[in-house]
């Protein structure tokens, strides 16, 4: 009882805790999180009631953003699935890509975005790009383990009954590699993030790096801060919504 | 319908030796390197693809060799290493201790977790911006990213690993008089050993991507990502490609380091 209420308060108390502490120790560097949260409010949630009290600069900002990350997510995601189940269910095509992949995978993603801001110039597809090739690698890895590991007697059974090959694929094999493929999704989904931030900081003309660039270049502290915050409080709700709906998808498993 | 009703099934394949299948499998791979190698050579060459945006891969491997001989580039190379380990280590002192801690004391870690359930999705690439108006030198900042980025993954194998100590071997040696220090030192240290180090792979690869990112921006300092800045601004399309080439390779050694390193030092662990 009094450790489940102390868990419920630890998260108050650590906004108290480093109120307290940046107050007390008055640093230009770490504002109060109360002034944080004023300065979010004041910037992107004070719009008007029509627009969701969302202002201006947030929806210029955090929509483009969002729209980056899903986009690059969904190519990595139908791109990785479609080659990781052809790779998973033939050895010969996943001997032949193994090497490749191998290397492409250990390249670090941020050191391309520089390459892609050269090969597209600034603006939404050099940021696409580079999540699709930062995140195509784990969902690729988990859909060939998913399809590699597929119980044969399934396979068999489905063409005992002369399913077609598309119906194969649909209803056998893809269920049965899903819960690998989301293990993969979900991985893929923070490190997109990541990226995002990373090919906005690098070159872009909106979006919350971009914003968090120009209150980097001019030294507004408090304007850096509520970017962290808000990137943070974005990977949160997006590791919950894909959480579930995994359980949501995923139920027929009876693990939900 | 489709044709696989009339498709003759397929026999059981002959069993095949290991060695013969690992040739084929090397055999395939070499394949599928030089097929891609002399595509994207083509893409280039013809003209499919624009130069400026893919140069043809040889010219880039060139490169590549070019600059492993290059003084200025291997000073790069070495930034990039000393940051990388340094901030790994750093993150494996810190979250090894910061584990076990939590582990052992079970009320501390429930009213701990959600604070650090709330850190862990903050991306540590958005650190970035904030450390480099706090570091003025480029280490300090690499670093500090390299530690935020990595410890997560040593942190969480560690709090695994401890769940999963044998109890009985910890409460025998409790109850032969050891300490808790010395059932810490004699039970725990080396049962969570493994899955430590399975954590600090995993943070080896975030630590490389971490280290890169974070020399895009910090300026006037040595590294890949630096170099890689630097010839983007000019766009000059071989030496960006080559030294992200190097980025690759260096990923690959560390993980094949660490896979070693772990593969020998556990092989006495049978259970997986």
């Amino acid at each position: 009882m009094i450790l489940r209420l102390a868990r419920l308060a630890s998260l108050p108390v650590a906004f108290v805790l480093w109120e307290i502490a940046t107050r007390r120790a008055d640093d230009p560097f770490f504002p109060p999180p109360t002034e944080i949260l004023a300065r979010m409010h004041k910037d992107w949630f004070s719009g008007p009631a029509s627009h969701l009290f969302l202002t201006g600069q947030a929806t210029g900002n955090i929509f483009p953003s969002l729209a980056r990350l899903l986009t690059g997510w969904a190519i990595a995601c139908v791109l990785g699935v479609a080659v990781g189940l052809l790779a998973g269910r033939s050895p010969r095509v996943a001997d032949h890509l193994a090497p490749l992949i191998h290397l492409f995978r250990a390249i670090p993603p941020p050191a391309l975005a520089p390459v892609f801001l050269a090969a597209f110039k600034i603006g939404t597809e050099m940021q696409v790009a580079t999540i699709v090739f930062g995140v195509v690698w784990p969902v690729l890895l988990n859909s060939v383990e998913g399809a590699r590991d597929i119980d044969p007697l399934k396979l068999e059974t489905a063409r005992a009954f002369r399913l077609s090959r598309r119906a194969r694929i649909l209803r056998v094999l893809l269920p049965a590699a899903a819960p690998k493929i989301f293990a993969g999704l979900r991985l893929s989904l923070s490190t997109a993030l990541i990226l995002m931030v990373i090919s906005e900081l690098v070159g872009s003309v909106n979006g919350i790096g971009y914003l968090q660039m120009l209150a980097q270049s001019t030294t507004d502290i408090p304007g850096v801060w509520t970017c962290i915050v808000l990137l943070g409080a974005l990977g949160l709700v997006l590791n919950a919504t894909f959480l579930t709906l995994e359980r949501h998808l995923l139920t027929w498993r009876g693990q939900g | 319908m489709t044709p696989a009703a009339g498709v003759p099934r397929k026999a059981a394949p002959p069993r095949r030796s290991p060695r013969r299948t690992a040739w084929t499998r090397t055999r395939r791979g070499v394949q599928g390197v030089a097929a891609f190698l002399l595509l994207a050579e083509l893409a280039s060459r013809t003209g499919l693809v624009d130069r400026d945006v893919l140069p043809p891969v040889s010219s880039v491997l060139t490169e590549a060799g070019r600059l492993a001989g290059d003084v200025a580039f291997r000073t790069d190379l070495r930034a990039t290493v000393t940051a990388w380990l340094l901030g790994l280590a750093e993150a494996v002192a810190l979250a090894v201790p910061l584990g076990l801690l939590l582990g052992s004391l079970p009320r501390l870690e429930a009213v701990v977790r959600p604070v650090l359930e709330f850190l862990r999705p903050i991306p540590a690439v958005a650190i970035i911006p904030l450390a480099m108006l706090l570091f003025p030198d480029a280490l300090d900042l690499k670093t500090t990213i390299v530690v935020y980025a990595s410890c997560w993954p040593v942190l969480v194998n560690t709090l695994y690993g401890l769940r999963e100590v044998d109890p009985v071997a910890r409460e025998s040696l409790a109850s032969f008089g050891f300490g808790p220090l010395s059932v810490l030192l004699r039970v725990s240290l080396p049962s969570i050993a493994p899955f430590v180090a399975a954590g600090v792979r995993m943070s080896a690869g975030i630590a490389l991507i971490a280290t890169v990112s974070a020399e895009l921006f910090a300026s006037g300092s040595a590294g890949i990502g630096t170099f890689i800045n630097t010839a983007g601004s000019s766009a000059r399309m071989e030496p960006m490609l080559a030294a992200a080439l190097w980025a690759g390779v260096l990923g690959l050694l560390g993980n094949g380091v660490l896979a070693a390193m772990e593969h020998r030092l556990f092989r006495w662990r049978t259970a997986r």
